[in-house]
This record gives structure tokens, C-alpha cells and sequence, in this order.
């Protein structure tokens, strides 16, 4: 469903992300991991069409789609989050996702339509529905799901999932854990899940990427992951906390 | 002991207050929406006025007629301004922004005296006077209020009940993240620039009945909708709204007390009073 090759992208004399390759089979959920300004971030902005690549391709169902505008990219069927959740604030919940709906696919939608898929999504991912709510009673996880609502309500058949876990505890970790694998069943959506932590996302990936320095380090079944002595030798070296708060498996 | 004089004063500013509302809520849409404030926002209602006046008074176009057409060639007007001169500017530096719109101001003023000359032109209409009890109202007056507040109700449902008007609402907020949910961001700005253009060519179609078109007559409200627009915190619809009505009544309720021009000296003191006060509008938190 999803093929980059050779993806690279440089800032000046920097190189961000360096002649990266991967693909993506349908109903899949890939991890992808790596330290801060590892290029994971530089990656996911590429596909989603807020950076343009400096040289590679990304296809997307088999058509090129490196260096379109993001408003094509969300209408061809791409939904991303963002780490650090960017609601509307002075919108209400409902308005944030329905605005999602209406605007975020290709072709008219309906003012029904919108609002029925608005109100799928916030039940999806167990926000209220009530048109009511305001984007202040949210807490932490609150804004990561409304975050989240608002990408699926797009109709993306491929999600990017922006590490939608920094700031929560355990619980609403695996929570969020089990909610991906669910929508992903439900919503038969293909997901690319970036994450610091490990732990957690090796719970329910099917493969994972290591980026280290913009470039593919490893590639494999998330079993084998925390047993690679380079990714082992990244993740020691520079942020041990991802292998700390990383619940028994 | 029972003031009516007072009484038709204090109405009198809202009816007033109802126009000034109307006026701002223009503006303040635009600098809400596209964080830019158009300078020469009163100068759009003045064209809306001379086109109202050339198509009726020269072509003998009835009245809705030339109405709705003004309103039409000042919202294009807003367009325009926005893709010729707003978007070069946009994420510039504020002082440029208001320097090129400033900049529109002049134009059409120049154009203006060139296109009509600087005679005082009007519709030579008379409009009736309405009594209640012993107060005296101008139906001009009394049309433009109730236009008015229809048009700020409008303008409320689209911004509340629509879609498109629940982008406008947000994107002020966060530009960036509008196109990953499908939302061009310059469809929503060229829109927004219609509604605030067609809002000034409904304020001036209801000023046009009440005041005579010159090139200059942009100068003499053009200011106070500033005001009113800073006074209830510069893009704060509801702000502005209310602001409108309490800069009205210091104008007509000043002008009762002593003259009509010390209701306007009252006034301008007033804002300037409150701008030490609260900078942020009479309404922030």
C-alpha cells in the first residue's frame, strides 16, 4: 500500500533523513522508533505532505506522492496526529471532528454523512459524542484520542500516528495501545505508529523501523528488536527511559 | 421626574449602536480570521455607497436592485484586496500589512474623487420620521438597526451551524494543521474576505440612506469602527458587538447632555482611557 524508497531529506548541510527505505502491507501496523531527531518526525512530515523531499519517492497505492500539497494527501486517504495534540480550542469536540469529516475527503460530503462519521470516530476512541463538550474538559489523554478521532474521521485507509503516547501513564498507555489494534481492526486502516517508547508499541506492531541519525537501522519483527545490539546500544546510550517505562510483555 | 428627551437619546444610541455593530463586525471578522486589519475597511463602504448612488441615481436602477448589486461589488472588492494586496503581505510584519492597506485607503480615495468628483452626492430620498410618544425617530435609522442586527444574527448562524463557517472559526487558530484535515486554507481566506467585503456593502447600503457620499466620508466613521473594534478586543466578535452599542451611547447620550460634537470628544476620551486600562479590550480575561 505504501512503498518509500530511497527517501531523503536535507535542511541546508543537515541531513535529517538519509536514503531511507520501507514498505507497508493493507491492515498492517508498522512501528517506527528512534531517539529525539532521529528523523522519525522529518519522515512522517514527508508522507504527510508538510515537507517536501529532498530526493527518493513515496507511493501511495501505487501512485507517486512525494511532494504533493497535505490538503491532496488527506483527500487521497492519509490521516496523521501529531505528538503534541493541536486541537481547535475554541471549537467544541464534536466541531473539531466533524470539521475532519466534512473537509477531509475527496469528493462532497453530506452534512449527515459528516456527522454520523464524526460521531463513529469519537465513539471509536470513547469521547463523548454530546455536541456539548468542550475541548477544555479534556485532560492529557483526552486531547490524544480527540487528536486521533479527528484523523480517523478523514476516512484515511493510512493512518500516522505521531507518538501518541508521550505523557501518559501506564494504563492510559496500553489503552491507547489496545484502541490503535482496535481501530485498525474496525476501521480496517493501515497504521504507521511512531513511539519512543518501546515497550508498549511491541506489544501490538507487526514490524518495526529503527531510525538512528535519519538513517534504517533495523528492520524486523518487534521481537527482535530489543535483542539488536545496535538499537540496544542507541537506546542505552542516549534515552533509557524507553526501555524503563516499558511494561513486562 | 421623566426625561423623554433623555429617553430618545438612549435610543437613539442604539439605533446608532446597531449600525457601528454592523460596521465592526466586518473588521473584526477579517482581522479574527486573517490577522490582518484592513485600514481602508470604511473606504470599501464608501465605494459600496457610490455604487448604490451611480447605479440608482444615474441608471435608474431601482433600489434592492442597486442594494444587492453594491453588495455584491464590495464583497468582490473584498476579494480582490485580499489576493492582490493581503496575500503578498501575509505572515509579514503587521507594520507592512498596515502600511499597504493604508496604502488602498488613499487609492480609493483618489479614485473615488477622480470617478465622482468631491460634490456631496445622495439618493434624495426622504424617509420618513416615526413618532412614539413625544420622541422622535428617523426611519433611516430604525431600517439600518434592524438590518443591522439581522445581519450580525446571519453572519452568527453561518459561523456557528456551517461547516465552512466552523473552519473560519478555526482556522485563526491553527493554520498549519487545517490542510491535514482537508481545508484549504486560501478558500477559507478568499471567503472570509467576501463575507467582510458584503458586510461593508451592506453597511453601506444602509448608510447611504441616512448620509451623503463624498470621497473623504470613510474618514468620519472609518476611525470609530477602529475603535470599536479595539475597544471590544481587536477579532472578539461578541467584544466588538457590545463595544458598538456602549461607544453609541456615549456619543448620542454625550451629545444630549452638551453638544453633538462633545459627544464625540466623550467618547474618543473614553477610549483612549481605556486603552491604559484594559489594552486588551473592554471584554478580556
Amino acid at each position: 500500500m505504501l512503498k518509500v524508497t530511497d527517501l531523503t531529506k536535507r535542511f541546508g548541510g543537515f541531513t535529517a533523513v538519509n536514503r531511507v527505505s520501507f514498505s507497508l502491507e493493507k491492515g498492517e501496523i508498522l512501528g517506527l522508533i528512534g531517539p529525539n531527531g532521529s528523523g522519525k518526525s522529518t519522515t512522517f512530515n514527508m508522507i504527510a505532505g508538510m515537507l517536501r523531499p529532498t530526493s527518493g519517492s513515496i507511493e501511495f497505492d501505487g501512485r507517486e506522492i512525494g511532494g504533493l500539497p497535505p490538503i491532496e494527501i488527506c483527500h487521497r486517504g492519509i490521516g496523521r496526529t501529531f505528538q503534541i495534540p493541536r486541537p481547535f480550542r475554541n471549537l467544541t469536540i464534536l466541531e473539531n471532528v466533524v470539521t475532519a469529516a466534512f473537509f477531509g475527503q475527496s469528493g462532497h460530503v453530506s452534512r449527515s454523512k459528516a456527522h454520523a462519521q464524526a460521531e463513529e470516530a469519537l465513539a471509536l476512541v470513547g469521547l463523548p459524542t454530546d455536541p456539548r463538550a468542550e475541548v477544555a474538559s479534556l485532560g492529557a489523554a483526552g486531547l490524544k484520542k480527540l487528536e486521533l478521532a479527528r484523523a480517523i474521521a478523514t476516512q484515511p485507509r493510512l493512518l500516522l500516528a505521531d507518538e501518541s503516547l508521550g505523557g501518559l501513564d501506564e494504563t492510559e498507555m496500553n489503552q491507547a495501545a489496545d484502541m490503535l489494534d482496535h481501530i485498525r481492526r474496525e476501521k480496517d486502516i493501515t497504521i504507521i505508529w511512531v513511539e519512543h517508547i518501546m515497550g508498549v508499541l511491541m506489544r501490538v506492531v507487526d514490524r518495526a523501523i529503527v531510525l538512528d541519525h535519519g538513517e534504517k537501522i533495523f528492520e524486523g519483527l518487534p521481537r527482535e528488536v530489543a535483542k539488536d545490539p545496535k538499537v540496544i546500544e542507541i537506546y542505552l546510550g542516549t534515552e533509557k527511559i524507553s526501555f524503563d517505562e516499558a511494561p513486562a510483555t | 421626574m421623566f426625561d423623554t428627551f433623555l429617553l430618545e437619546s438612549v435610543i437613539n444610541g442604539i439605533l446608532l449602536g446597531g449600525v457601528l455593530a454592523l460596521l465592526a463586525l466586518g473588521l473584526n471578522l477579517i482581522f479574527g480570521v486573517i490577522d490582518v486589519v484592513w485600514i481602508c475597511y470604511a473606504e470599501l463602504v464608501m465605494i459600496g455607497m457610490y455604487a448604490i448612488w451611480w447605479l440608482h441615481v444615474y441608471y435608474g436602477v431601482p433600489l434592492p436592485g442597486a442594494i444587492v448589486s453594491a453588495v455584491m461589488v464590495v464583497a468582490l472588492m473584498g476579494v480582490l484586496l485580499h489576493r492582490l494586496v493581503i496575500e503578498p503581505v501575509l505572515g509579514k510584519p503587521p507594520i507592512n500589512q498596515l502600511l499597504v492597506t493604508g496604502g488602498v485607503l488613499f487609492f480609493l480615495q483618489a479614485a473615488a474623487t477622480l470617478a465622482f468628483g468631491i460634490e456631496f452626492r445622495n439618493l434624495g430620498l426622504r424617509m420618513p420620521v416615526v413618532e412614539f410618544g413625544d420622541m422622535f425617530f428617523s426611519f433611516a435609522r430604525l431600517l439600518a438597526f434592524g438590518t443591522a442586527l439581522a445581519g450580525v444574527l446571519l453572519l452568527w448562524l453561518f459561523l456557528t451551524r456551517s461547516y465552512l463557517g466552523t473552519a473560519i472559526r478555526a482556522i485563526s487558530q491553527d493554520r498549519e494543521i487545517m490542510p491535514l484535515m482537508g481545508v484549504d486554507p486560501r478558500r477559507i481566506y478568499l471567503i472570509t474576505s467576501a463575507i467582510g467585503g458584503g458586510m461593508a456593502g451592506v453597511a453601506a447600503s444602509l448608510l447611504v440612506l441616512q448620509y451623503d457620499v463624498h470621497p473623504a466620508i470613510g474618514l468620519s466613521f472609518g476611525p470609530i469602527t477602529f475603535m470599536i473594534c479595539v475597544m471590544g478586543g481587536l477579532g472578539n466578535m461578541l467584544g466588538g458587538f457590545l463595544a458598538a452599542f456602549v461607544f453609541a451611547q456615549f456619543i448620542s447620550v454625550g451629545g444630549y447632555f452638551f453638544q453633538i460634537e462633545w459627544g464625540y470628544v466623550i467618547a474618543f476620551a473614553f477610549f483612549i482611557a481605556m486603552m491604559f486600562i484594559r489594552p486588551k479590550g473592554l471584554f478580556s480575561r
